[in-house]
């Protein structure tokens, strides 16, 4: 444990899959790993650490992981919500991160809802940010805790196909899995409506489809994201019904699967939209095992950067 | 009260004008150009200068009434003589709107006392700019405002649009227009493709402009009226206007020097001083972009100055205000073009003073004998770093801080007075 938590990721904030190098993955897996298999708390070393969930955006299931890898690691967390904007709230987002940082705490984690937000802090702040997801941009420990269950359940990433179905055009769990998942060697394919595709993404050198039924005998890993009916209007897509029938995962579109092909979701679940139950909670599912490893993850990035200390 | 300005290249394109002269200056008019052997007190040796009717801005955002925060009629106007301008126009999107005579008294009452420059309003199109129904335009001609627009709000509504044309013939007022499909664009915020997928977030296509662009080249052969097409930054764009004048449609359009220099990868990092609109666009436009100031499909500069203050700028780029200053840098950014042989030193000059001055029916962008002496003179050789801390605006949000350019802006003088002198 104790080597690898030595091991420094190249960029001080994790701000995105984009920055982080091949060997700052390779690092970051091999700690979330030892956690896993180590399952007691395995040091004290950061009793004395806080950690600020700064959360602009509801969420459970990562807020909830991060606090759950914070006390794993033997640390303290505080939880900050809100859900303004600076122009709304009349306290800017840098004001608001500057007065946390006063407080001296080790980590800083921002969810945000607009793109970039984390960047903005980065260049005022000496305290290590990690990105829990920016509007449609990144979603870094995501995209590392779903590389930790595919090389779990298919014992690499090189040479895989991953298709990843669905909204893209608004997907941070997108963006980050296709820079993460090719720098590990994988090939990926994209697949939506067209409304739902954002331009030029072909220029990031991955496939592009608009059928499910044409590609997903393709794929090794389906990583099926959930359709945001609240950010959807009636322009996007015509009818819930029309999605379903040409990008709903069912037992009926599986048949054409790979035998050993495995199904991701980043949740929550739209059961019987975007994925089928039958499917979801079938043998080949992985959507539970993405959650554990998403609190070793967390711990294995927040201890190697509370071991870095402030960014000078 | 007389001023000479002596050995200077003196470059007039309204009389075709590439020479060395001096100039004589006498009770705030252009007395004479030639060779002048009088003993006069005030001179300025002009040697090495460059020496041009003062510069215009015909697209200026000034803020006050209603935005002193950001920029006021002084503020404004000593950056544009810091600039080198000794005339700007500013738009209409004040708080109130500019949309009524009383507000263009205002402006053109505090310019006497605020500025040593002339300012000349834009008028709103519509009343509050909503794009509905049609403001007091004859009112705001008697006023002094010299042309008409909705610039910031898009006028979406054809109808409105055709008859404020009509209306507007007849007051021999352009309407300028802000082209962007306000639909299309949606809540985009940079130009849409690679970089808008990348950073997440929402493209503003270059359709959205090109649309509008060709709406208002139908309607301006529809009603004969002038339509002025501002800050115009796509390829597609600049072939329709090239079309439209080929059949002698009365358009004419300007480019911003950000839109020349920048493209849409400058906003990696979230910038928020690379967020305007339109928005930056691609390394292809900003060639076509060259090539038709060269052909002189555009016939204008503007610098579309847009004051912003730090409450607005240092925050998430997505809900930053739009827009960027260009008063004090666009003289030194622009005369690349003339470095890099894309236009001649008299097409640069025209860009920025006949043709503005042609388009509004302002009695400026001369030296001719009689005119008003609102003169600039350059140093083409004189390199200076961009620095926003030293500019006289009360805004900083440029894109060019830290740029080296070369050449600068040396005196500023409007009416005969030296209203700018740069001290090293």
């Amino acid at each position: 444990m104790g080597k690898l938590l030595d091991k420094k990721v190249n960029p001080k904030h994790i701000l995105g899959m984009h920055d982080l190098s091949r060997p700052d993955i390779l690092s970051i897996l091999a700690l979330a790993k030892k956690f896993k298999n180590t399952p007691k708390a395995p040091t004290q070393a950061f009793s004395h650490k806080t950690v600020v969930n700064l959360f602009f955006e509801p969420s459970t299931r990562t807020r909830s992981s991060f606090e759950i890898a914070t006390k794993r690691l033997g640390a303290s967390s505080i939880n900050i919500t809100s859900s303004s904007s600076s122009t709304i709230k009349g306290e800017t987002l840098i004001d608001t991160a500057k007065n946390l940082e006063a407080m001296n705490p080790d980590v800083i984690i921002i969810r945000h809802f607009s793109s970039g937000a984390p960047y903005v802090l980065s260049q005022v702040l000496k305290t290590p940010i990690i990105n829990a997801g920016d509007g449609f941009h990144e979603h870094p420990t995501q995209a590392l805790l779903d590389m930790m269950t595919i090389e779990e359940a298919k014992g690499k990433i090189s040479g895989l196909t991953v298709l990843i179905v669905g909204d893209i055009a608004h997907s941070r769990v997108a963006r980050s899995n296709i820079y993460g998942l090719q720098k590990m060697g994988a090939k990926i394919i994209v697949c939506g409506p067209p409304t739902l595709i954002p331009p030029d993404i072909q220029k990031l050198h991955v496939g592009v489809s608009h059928s499910l039924k044409e590609v997903v005998s393709k794929a090794d890993v389906i990583m099926m994201l959930r359709i945001q009916e609240e950010r959807q209007d009636r322009i996007q897509f015509p009818s819930k019904r029309e999605y379903i029938k040409y990008f709903g995962l069912t037992l009926d579109t599986l048949k054409q699967a790979k035998k050993d092909v495995i199904i991701m979701h980043p949740g929550p679940l739209n059961r019987g939209v975007e994925i089928a139950s039958e499917v979801a909670d079938g043998p080949y599912s992985v959507i539970l095992n993405q959650v554990t490893n998403g609190v070793v993850v967390r711990m294995a990035l927040l201890s190697m950067l509370m071991k870095a200390g402030k960014i000078e | 009260m007389k001023l000479v300005i002596k050995n200077g290249t003196v470059i007039d394109p309204s009389q075709k004008l590439n020479a060395k002269k001096d100039i004589l200056v006498e009770d705030g008019k252009i007395k004479k150009i030639g060779t002048i052997n009088e003993n006069i007190t005030t001179t300025i040796d002009a040697k090495g200068l460059i020496v041009t009717p003062g510069f215009i801005d015909m697209h200026t955002h000034l803020r006050e009434p209603g935005e002193e925060h950001k920029e006021t009629i002084r503020t404004g106007s000593e950056a544009a003589a810091r600039g080198g301008f000794t005339t700007i126009v500013c738009m209409a999107n004040t708080n109130p709107v500019n949309d009524n005579a009383y507000v263009t008294q205002f402006i053109k009452l505090k310019s006497k006392t605020d500025s040593h420059i002339n300012i000349y309003p834009i008028g709103a199109l519509s009343k509050g700019m909503r794009g509905e129904e049609l403001s007091e335009i004859g009112s705001l001609k008697e006023a002094g405002c010299v042309g008409i627009s909705d610039d910031g709000n898009p006028v979406m509504n054809s109808y409105l649009m055709r008859k404020a044309l009509d209306y507007c013939r007849h007051f021999h007022l352009p309407i300028i227009s802000h082209c962007e499909d306000h639909y299309l664009k949606g809540k985009g915020m940079i130009n849409e493709g690679l970089h808008s997928t990348i950073l997440g977030l929402r493209g503003n296509p270059s359709a959205s402009e090109e649309i509008m662009v060709a709406r208002d080249i139908a309607l301006a052969h529809l009603t004969k009226a002038h339509v002025h097409l501002a800050h115009i930054s796509t390829e597609a764009a600049v072939r329709l206007i090239a079309d439209a004048k080929k059949r002698r449609v009365p358009v004419t359009c300007e480019v911003t020097p950000h839109h020349l220099f920048l493209t849409d990868e400058a906003v990696k990092n979230y910038d928020t001083h690379f967020k305007m609109a339109p928005p930056l666009r691609s390394s292809k436009d900003c060639i076509a972009l060259k090539r038709a100031l060269k052909e002189n499909i555009i016939d204008a500069f503007a610098t579309d100055h847009a004051p912003h203050s730090t409450l607005e700028k240092n925050i998430e780029f997505e809900e930053a205000a739009f827009g960027v200053i260009g008063l004090e840098t666009a003289l030194s950014i622009t005369f690349k073009l003339v470095k890099e042989k894309v236009l001649t030193l008299s097409q640069w000059v025209e860009k920025w003073t006949l043709r503005p001055a042609q388009i509004l029916n302002l009695p400026k962008g001369t030296l001719k004998i009689g005119a008003d002496a609102d003169i600039t003179l350059f140093n083409p050789t004189q390199k200076i770093k961009i620095n926003k801390e030293t500019f006289k605006s009360k805004s900083r949000n440029t894109p060019f801080h830290g740029w080296n350019v070369e050449g600068n802006v040396c005196y500023t003088i409007v009416g005969g007075k030296v209203v700018y002198a740069y001290k090293n």
